[in-house]
């Protein structure tokens, strides 16, 4: 080759190394298990006085105690109605104005600034506003959720639909897709991934808010029992409590990211 | 089906409010199955000729004619340089996407794939995804996309210049061989005058910016051509031919970068 020619190598061999969830397997339960160990032995040697730290076996009886008498499952439920309803409108209505506002400029010089100036306020700050405004059930709780999970789920997929390159904008393009078939074969599911990375960040706002929203006005809920138990100084109880929220925290990212790779038909990510 | 570019001519407007004459009065005709590649310095305007073609871009004067078409038929498929294969779809989906887009029914678009498919030589991998193919068959990938719809001229921007050297050449073997089995009107656009002499029936070379045709070159060797081709002196003494005609201009296009 003795023209003018521009050479790329693309390196295509990937290491074929398991994903990092399941590297060292055995380091990662042993973590675990030597955290428990350490503070099963710092209690029961007495170094803190069970009322601050009581010993994992106490909150292991706590949570067996609270979910056969119902109690633990009375606030769960409450929490995760709170949750679904909220976080499935706020969302929603999160992906519906992230899109409107990613494909169309209008839109997009509508909403930015509003979202630009809505979005800082911690949300739970305008909890004792929805309570005027809609009453002490569970409305408020509901719309402050949904207004936390709005946000970073209007922001991403507006920003995801924005980046999404424009060669392949062009490429379906010049096969004739039309404005809309842009849109939904093209730009909606190139944004898949950001889009996702959003609800995980929406989820986790949602989490935060119901324990905010139910210690401050509710009468049920793993927040209200967390904070009961603390003002009762039941430790134990309100440490299950805080594993609970641990486990409903690390379920709903799984569950995100089964509806996503279920979204993708096992899409290798390269 | 033939194209003819008839005084085609595109300018841009800059941000700052001034033109840039990209294209000026281009003429060209490309008759029907002829594979007419483009040649020219950088800049030249090579891709903006194609992004006319496609409708992808208005032109700003003269026109772009397409005869004797078939009702129902699409005029034009580009074949991009990044590839600009749907990640999220598989190699069959990837092929379907034009036919999907025209509303043909699942089934038979779906037949329809696979056979295109197996003509870029990618059977087995209907259910992979582009980030598992190489470059090369990505490329395959873009060409069987293209082809599928069964366009009138299909339109080829600089399709191998993203692999490497020994790539680029296997694949310049794979286009023939499909050119050859489909016979569609070709206009390949490259900057590599070896791979404009070993695949075209004429090279266009264009003048750098504004572009304009500067001379129409017949290819002189025999289909079907083989690798040793490339190892023949004629050959070597067109190539020359040609790139003495764009040297002087490529070097001004050169300095005119910097």
């Amino acid at each position: 080759m003795t023209s003018i020619s521009r050479e790329v190598i693309t390196f295509d061999a990937r290491p074929p190394e398991p994903p990092a969830g399941r590297r060292y397997p055995l380091l990662r339960a042993g973590a675990i298990v030597a955290v428990l160990v350490a503070w099963q032995v710092m209690t029961a040697a007495r170094v803190v006085p069970a009322v601050f730290l009581p010993s994992p076996a106490s909150v292991g009886t706590e949570l067996v105690r609270l979910s056969s008498t119902g109690d633990l499952w009375r606030s769960l439920g409450a929490s995760v109605g709170r949750i679904a309803a909220g976080f499935g409108l706020g969302s929603a209505a999160g992906l519906l104005v992230g899109v409107l506002a990613g494909v169309s400029r209008p839109a997009e010089a509508v909403a930015d600034p509003l979202i630009a100036a809505i979005y800082p306020i911690p949300k739970i700050a305008l909890l004792p506003l929805l309570i005027l405004w809609l009453g002490i059930g569970e409305a408020p709780k509901i719309a402050v959720i949904a207004v936390g999970a709005f946000f970073p789920v209007a922001i991403g997929t507006m920003s995801a639909i924005r980046d999404v390159d424009p060669l392949l904008v062009r490429a379906a393009r010049s096969f004739g897709a039309t404005r809309l078939q842009v849109i939904i074969k093209v730009q909606l599911p190139a944004s898949v991934p950001i889009v996702f990375a959003s609800l995980r960040l929406a989820a986790g706002m949602s989490l935060l808010l119901v324990v905010s929203a139910e210690m401050i006005a509710a009468t049920a809920g793993i927040g209200y029992l967390i904070l009961y138990a603390g003002d009762l100084m039941q430790t134990s109880r309100l440490i299950a409590g805080i594993l609970v929220l641990s486990v409903l925290g690390l379920l709903s990212t799984a569950g995100l990211g089964a509806l996503e790779r279920r979204w993708f038909g096992g899409r290798a990510r390269g | 089906m033939d194209l003819r570019f008839e005084e085609t001519s595109k300018q841009y407007v800059r941000r700052d409010g001034g033109t840039i004459d990209a294209l000026a009065g281009i003429n060209l005709a490309v008759a029907s199955g002829e594979f007419v590649a483009i040649v020219g310095p950088s800049g030249c305007g090579k891709s903006t000729l194609l992004l006319l073609a496609a409708g992808l871009l208005p032109a700003s004067g003269g026109r772009i004619v397409f005869d004797g078409q078939r009702a129902g038929r699409p005029l034009t498929a580009l074949v991009f340089q990044e590839f600009a294969l749907f990640e999220w779809r598989t190699v069959l989906q990837n092929v379907q996407f034009g036919l999907e887009v025209r509303g043909m029914p699942a089934a038979e678009r779906e037949r329809r794939a696979r056979d295109f498919v197996r003509l870029v030589g990618l059977d087995g991998f209907e259910t992979r995804y582009p980030s598992e193919l190489s470059g090369g068959m990505r490329q395959r990938v873009g060409m069987a996309r293209a082809l599928a719809v069964d366009p009138a001229v299909l339109l080829m921007d600089e399709p191998l210049s993203a692999l490497d050297a020994q790539t680029r050449q296997l694949m310049q073997d794979e286009i023939l061989g499909i050119w050859d089995r489909t016979r569609t009107t070709v206009l390949y656009v490259t900057h590599n005058i070896h791979e404009a002499a070993y695949l075209a029936d004429r090279i266009a070379v264009l003048s750098r910016r504004p572009g304009r045709v500067r001379a129409v070159v017949p290819v002189p060797f025999d289909r079907p051509r083989r690798e040793t081709l490339l190892a023949d002196a004629a050959f070597g003494r067109f190539t020359h031919e040609v790139w003495s005609m764009i040297r002087d201009e490529a070097r001004t296009a050169m300095r005119d970068e910097h």
